[in-house]
């Protein structure tokens, strides 16, 4: 180990191309899952943020909220359901708005949700009329204090607050009562109106310790089969196009790791092969094959450890210069954390290719023997 | 005739004891006998030359002793200890401790200072630390490079080079040291002084070598001279 230690140190230069290459892998790995982060957020944070355990539709609704419709007897119901702790109704409608000083075409898409149960980073409902809109629209000019008008039916809406992160299928969000959201849908949307006390769809906080699938079970029960009830990462899943890019997405980010692994096995099989005569002697003086594999891994860990960080330093110069709503690029530390794994991962599995040539080294070779 | 009170004197231990060791390689359906029924002792401070032709059996011979490559037959025994038998994890700690080795390209670790490759040995085996850097110092002493220590082997001549991985091979205080070819990199002139070292060495630690050379003229630096052809020891 030692040995493998003081070669890194004294001859960095072999090892600059393997990192460097490394490096590249590392920061195409991290930008991929920044983009697949900043798309699936776009998509799917103001559902990811619902502080719930399990989100309930109509069971005709396919999973979707403009599809579905809980009127309030269920919801009655389902506030019954042993296990269940707390509900509240939510819906949405996505629309356009018009902002104060921008031209007619220059429209702000927003999804509008009406909330009883505050999502993570929301407040409690503001008053009728009223909304808190997310931080990605003050670009359209939707900030604090303006009163947009949402819809062919330019029903005023008044921003009395800002949000963070907060999107659905691409659409900054705006988070009013459900008062202000059926008003709005109505008159914007009759096809789709809603009426006194139904919701789209359930949030459903239930009991400490209670299993979150077992009670999803009881409520669709207890509904007669009216309702489908789902986790709340089951219904982030389900909105369309989710499941895709993830899929998609992660199919790239598995080529590119096994692409880290056949470079980390190709330059350590050749380093092998260039050291056969050093093992040969190293072996000779009494090293076993697991010292020099033990060397072989440690010199692939710290080659990738120095990759995958110049690799985020990298993809967080790019999150740091990436102009907001231009790129969906948002850089996780779970996903810089689950890069490093994977490439981690990468170099040790790369370097078992090497294991068995180290194997087949005969120590006899040192002195020209086995002939 | 012992008397009471006095102690028997024990004769030395022999350093290296072989007898009736064959080494057969298969090669496809064919069988080659590379050693034959070889039979020698060496004792514990002799210096023995080991001479043939290329593909007599030397090296195979010398391998065997150093526990480099198991016997086909036949039994080994190093310092008193029977390696005939022993795995590949018993032959390399057997290695580590018991044998030293000069290979014929000295074959140093060029990324490893002088004193580094020395402390190699001490690093694979008994990792004693600051007795083995002692030990590498004063072995680097003995051998006139105290001042080439810190050097890497590229800036070492070729005569150097040799005397490291003559320290090298005496660092785990063998009693046996096996020296491949050690002359037949270097001019008449170098090549005499090293074998010159080699026997002081040698001698001043009671260490029992085998030289294994086609070179007559280092026969003039051992005790003994033995002779191998097609596999077949002559002593």
């Amino acid at each position: 180990m030692r040995i493998a230690w003081l070669e890194l140190r004294r001859r960095p230069s072999r090892f600059v191309t393997a990192t460097a290459i490394l490096a590249l892998l590392a920061t195409l790995l991290m930008l991929l899952g920044g983009l697949l982060d900043g798309l699936l957020g776009g998509s799917t944070s103001a559902v990811a943020a619902q502080r719930g355990d399990l989100l309930v539709f109509s069971s005709t609704a396919e999973k979707s909220f403009v599809r579905s419709r809980i009127p309030p007897a269920q919801q009655a119901t389902v506030a019954q359901v042993p296990g269940v702790a707390e509900v509240g109704g939510i819906g949405v409608a996505q629309l356009a708005a018009r902002v104060p000083g921008k031209g007619p075409r220059d429209l702000a898409d927003v999804a509008l949700f009406g909330y009883e149960l505050a999502p993570r980073g929301v407040p409690a409902p503001p008053g009728p009329g009223e909304a808190y809109a997310d931080s990605s629209l003050e670009r359209k000019g939707v900030r604090t204090g303006v009163t947009i008008e949402v819809g062919p039916a330019r029903t005023p809406i008044r921003i009395v607050g800002t949000v963070n992160g907060l999107s659905y299928s691409d659409h900054g969000t705006l988070w009013s009562s459900a008062d202000t959201w059926r008003t709005t849908i109505n008159a914007n949307l009759p096809e789709a109106g809603v009426g006194p006390g139904v919701f789209q769809a359930l949030v459903v906080r239930v009991d400490p310790g209670a299993d979150a699938t077992a009670v999803a079970g009881r409520i669709d029960r207890a509904t007669g089969g009216a309702t489908e009830s789902l986790t709340v990462s089951d219904a982030v899943d389900a909105i369309p196009g989710v499941s895709q890019q993830r899929s998609t997405f992660n199919q790239i980010i598995g080529v590119t790791v096994v692409i880290a692994v056949v470079v980390v096995a190709l330059f350590f099989a050749l380093l092998t092969v260039e050291r056969t005569v050093l093992y040969g002697v190293l072996k000779a003086l009494g090293a076993t094959s697991g010292t020099l594999f033990g060397g072989v891994v440690l010199q692939g860990v710290v080659v990738t450890a120095i990759a995958t960080a110049v690799g985020a330093g990298i993809a967080l110069l790019l999150a740091a210069v990436i102009p907001p709503g231009t790129i969906p690029y948002t850089l996780l530390a779970s996903r810089v954390l689950s890069s490093a794994l994977f490439l981690l991962f990468a170099a040790i599995f790369g370097c078992v290719f090497s294991l068995r040539r180290v194997l087949r080294i005969d120590p006899a070779s040192a002195i020209g023997g086995g002939q | 005739m012992t008397t009471v009170g006095q102690e028997q004197e024990q004769p030395p231990r022999p350093a290296l004891e072989m007898v009736g060791v064959r080494k057969i390689y298969k090669m496809g359906d064919e069988e080659v006998v590379a050693l034959d029924h070889a039979t020698l002792m060496i004792g514990a401070d002799e210096v023995v030359a080991l001479l043939g032709p290329s593909g007599s059996g030397k090296t195979t011979l010398c391998s065997i002793a150093g526990g480099l490559l198991a016997p086909t037959a036949g039994s080994v025994v190093v310092g008193g200890q029977d390696i005939t038998g022993y795995n590949a994890k018993r032959l390399a700690k057997f290695r580590q401790e018991t044998v030293g080795f000069v290979f014929q390209s000295v074959n140093l670790v060029p990324f490893l200072t002088a004193r580094e490759n020395l402390l190699v040995v001490d690093q694979l085996g008994r990792r004693t630390g600051k007795a083995a850097r002692d030990r590498a110092d004063q072995l680097l002493e003995e051998l006139g490079l105290a001042d080439r220590r810190d050097n890497l082997p590229s800036q070492l001549s070729g005569g150097q080079r040799q005397r490291v991985a003559i320290g090298r091979s005496l660092m785990n205080e063998p009693q046996l040291v096996l020296f491949d070819e050690p002359t037949s990199a270097l001019d008449t002139e170098l090549g005499e002084q090293v074998m010159e070292l080699i026997r002081t060495e040698m001698k001043s630690r009671g260490t029992a070598a085998v030289v294994v050379t086609h070179d007559e003229r280092i026969v003039h630096y051992t005790d003994r001279t033995m002779h191998i052809t097609d596999g077949v020891l002559h002593a």
